[in-house]
């Protein structure tokens, strides 16, 4: 059968099983809009490429499968690169398809001509030049299992204009081994898991008297969440729950501590200091969780659990580390405890201890009688309340995205996304779109600030005019808040460019200019009423401008770079946060 | 290079899947983790998918470890094995113009000496290669360059396992 290289590029889009692609079109990439009139692949047409990496993004949170993004050449593909980089350093699945300038013409500086594949090989796992149609079928196939498999990311194709003009032959045979018999010798990721690593773990867990278990991002990619619950329930031990992995235990359970790190809660960050075993399950030690890596759980052995085997010893070598899937790796563990049948250890002194720090110290905000200022943390406490319990909870990022993190109570799994790695702000808008076109069914709010909202806002068109009714709760402090807590904190209320007035734009005009419903608030009162309107909305994207307290700033903290043992838990410790190492 | 330096610089025979960019790929990973290359040679294989790099790289920048489990998530590299110097064969060419200076014999000796062969002349200078062991090669740089260099080039060492230490 005679295809064209566009035709061929759709057809094994369709065989990968993709039914949604985010994209724009434009010169380069004409050649592939034409066949997908024909095609079954529903498009979501972006206001601006970044919003379709985004939307990808949030599409591949939500369904494990990766996002599909198809754009055109030079600026597109430029515009693609932050989505990209922040897809491979959370490890989410996506398929970029760009266009690129005809073949022959590459290095000519053509018209929209950029060296898209140099650009973005560091932000990439992968990437390749189609350098004839043949390629296409062998590229996708490749394509979506290096996406996929080991530790997931973004892989991207660029398909040069001629390319996808000239015709190839395809071969019908080929669609029955789809994915299968793929010859990449330089790529094995699937790794037989070291059983005498998984005995070594077991004997050190029987062992512990205060063991922690500080669960990944790595968990939810790798669908561990009946694993780990069967873990915990074997073993009771205590469950921390990184940014990234929020939802992979539900905090309503006893034995959740909540989120570690900089803006964790003292109990998680407490509970990993003093802890005689850290079973760091499909978590990486990211610097915004270990503070002062030297002074970061400084009496635990560790397990480490991660499929990268790059991560083993990258920042904290492990006791034990466990290359491998982290979902195969606890399954063994468990049934390993299950076959020795081992008494469990009584943790009881462990457990009171933990829940000392729970009760001495939690999460703690003022709303004043008066209902004003409004408190951020009020608007989140309402939402979560008066919302669906399986919400989907989409974040930018700044103080809004620490509160909606800390406040919220994720129960389920794959009901919480955020870009954790690279902290993105213009994030949310877009990926709240990506999780909603994913999950039609679900509630999606998206908690974003009003500086990140303004990144991306645009992408409410997109969703006004595509049909995809989500809901955005603005925290509008009229400021850079995160920048603006640290200036107040580490640079002596010196206030450098962080001021963005509340009025503008008019968030409510805003909205309803872009096709969507504007609502906004000032008093804790009317929360609750505005929040059951919004959540009443369903043919049509809600904006709420929650005009929020401007000065709260995000507690507790642990100033950047110092040691986890320093914990500030409110207003009171300001001075002490002050005196802090210099911030990084 | 004082000993200490040189026991920094570890050999990594890296075989790749010859693909365009391949090069490029891991120069960029080597910049992008701030690892640093000491020296790097690259060339096809017998087998005409894969070509070998032979990098050296310096350990003062990241753990041996780091840059070899980095290199190896590359999806083009096939395989990494690391050459310690007491195990395998190494060789480097060195291209090097030398002042004749006043009497020409003195260059001469040391290349007669050194395995050295004249590739080119004018009245001034002398281009000579020479192959060798890279420790061998810095020794006659340095006598050369006492007489007066004009121009060099080195290949960077290229390595492969000694036959008794290959599994
Ligand atoms: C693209 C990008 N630019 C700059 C930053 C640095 N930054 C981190 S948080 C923040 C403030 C975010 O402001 P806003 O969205 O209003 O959230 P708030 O902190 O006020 O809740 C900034 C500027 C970033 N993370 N991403
Ligand atoms: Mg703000």
């Amino acid at each position: 059968m005679r295809l064209t290289g566009a035709q061929a590029m759709l057809k094994s889009l369709e065989l990968s099983g993709v039914d949604v692609v985010f994209g724009l079109p434009g010169g380069a990439i004409l050649p592939l809009y034409d066949p997908l009139i024909e095609s079954s692949i529903r498009h979501v047409l972006v206001r601006h490429e970044q919003g379709a990496g985004h939307m990808a993004s949030g599409y591949a949170h939500i369904t494990g499968k990766p996002g599909v993004v198809i754009v055109t050449s030079g600026p597109a593909a430029t515009n693609i690169v932050t989505p990209l980089c922040d897809a491979y350093i959370d490890s989410i699945p996506m398929i970029a398809i760009t266009g690129q300038v005809a073949f022959g013409a590459i290095g000519s500086d053509a018209f929209q001509e950029c060296d898209t594949v140099g650009i973005t090989r560091s932000v990439t796992k992968h990437n390749e030049l189609i350098s004839s149609p043949d390629d296409i079928p062998r590229l996708v196939q490749e394509a979506f299992h290096i996406a996929t498999t080991g530790r997931p990311g973004p892989v991207l194709l660029d398909l040069p204009k001629d390319i996808a003009n000239t015709d190839m032959e395809w071969d019908p045979a080929i669609e029955l081994t789809w994915g299968q018999d793929l010859d990449l010798p330089g790529y094995r990721p699937h790794i037989e898991i070291d059983s005498s690593a998984i005995a070594a773990a077991v004997e050190l867990i029987s062992g512990a008297k205060q063991p922690v278990i500080y669960a990944g991002g790595g968990l939810l990619r790798a669908r561990a969440v009946e694993a780990l619950a069967e873990f915990v329930e074997l073993t009771e031990i205590p469950v921390v729950t990184t940014l990234m992995a929020r939802g992979v235990f539900p905090d309503d359970h006893e034995l959740c501590l909540g989120m570690p790190g900089m803006h964790g809660n003292y109990t998680a960050i407490t509970a990993i200091q003093q802890c005689d075993l850290l079973l760091a399950f499909g978590s990486r030690f990211d610097d915004r969780v270990t503070g002062k890596v030297d002074a970061f759980a400084p009496k635990a052995k560790v397990v480490h659990i991660d499929i990268d085997p790059a991560e083993h010893g990258k920042i904290r070598q492990a006791e034990v580390p466990i290359v491998g899937d982290a979902r195969e790796a606890i399954v063994a563990i468990n049934k390993l405890l299950i076959d020795q049948g081992a008494a469990r250890p009584d943790r009881t002194a462990w457990r009171s201890m933990v829940s000392g720090w729970q009760e001495a110290y939690p999460l703690k905000y003022d709303q004043s009688d008066t209902g004003y200022p409004l408190k951020p943390q009020y608007v989140l406490e309402q939402l979560r309340d008066l919302s669906p319990a399986d919400t989907i909870v989409v974040s930018g990022v700044g103080q809004h995205q620490m509160w909606a993190s800390q406040f919220w109570h994720f129960n389920y799994p794959y009901t919480w996304v955020n870009s954790g790695g690279l902290g993105t702000m213009g994030y949310a808008v877009p990926a709240a779109i990506g999780a909603k076109v994913a999950s039609p069914d679900k509630t999606v709010w998206a908690v974003d600030g009003d500086g990140c909202f303004q990144m991306t806002s645009q992408e409410l068109i997109t969703a006004a005019a595509e049909g995809i009714p989500v809901k955005i709760a603005i925290l509008n402090n009229s400021y850079l808040g995160m920048v603006r807590q640290w200036q107040e904190l580490f640079y002596e209320e010196r206030y450098s460019q962080v001021y963005l007035s509340p009025d503008h734009p008019d968030y409510v005009k805003l909205a309803e200019a872009m096709g969507c419903v504007g609502l906004r608030v000032d008093r804790a009162e009317d929360v609750a009423g505005v929040i059951e309107q919004a959540n009443a909305i369903n043919d049509r994207p809600v904006v709420v401008d929650f005009r929020v307290d401007e000065f709260e700033k995000v507690y507790p903290m642990v100033p950047s770079g110092g040691s986890n043992d320093v914990v500030i838990v409110g207003p009171e410790g300001d001075a002490e946060l002050g005196l802090g190492a210099a911030p990084s | 290079m004082n000993a200490r330096e040189l026991d920094q610089l570890h050999i990594l025979s890296v075989l790749v899947e010859d693909k365009s960019g391949v090069l490029a790929r891991v120069a960029s990973l080597f910049a992008r983790r701030g690892f640093n290359i000491h020296s790097l040679a690259v060339a096809p294989t017998n087998r005409a998918r894969f070509s070998r790099i032979t990098v050296v790289v310096d350990l003062e920048s990241a753990p041996l470890e780091q840059i070899i489990k980095q290199l190896d998530k590359l999806i083009h590299v096939v395989k990494i094995e690391e050459l310690r110097p007491a195990d395998a064969v190494e060789r480097e060419l060195m291209l090097v113009t030398v002042v004749k200076g006043e009497d020409p014999h003195d260059v001469l000796d040391i290349a007669n000496r050194n395995g050295g062969y004249a590739l080119d002349f004018d009245d001034d200078h002398i281009t000579f290669s020479f192959g060798g062991a890279p420790k061998r090669l810095d020794v006659v740089e340095r006598e050369l360059a006492e007489r007066g260099i004009r121009r060099i080039q080195r290949t960077g060492r290229i390595a492969l396992p000694l036959l008794a230490t290959e599994s």
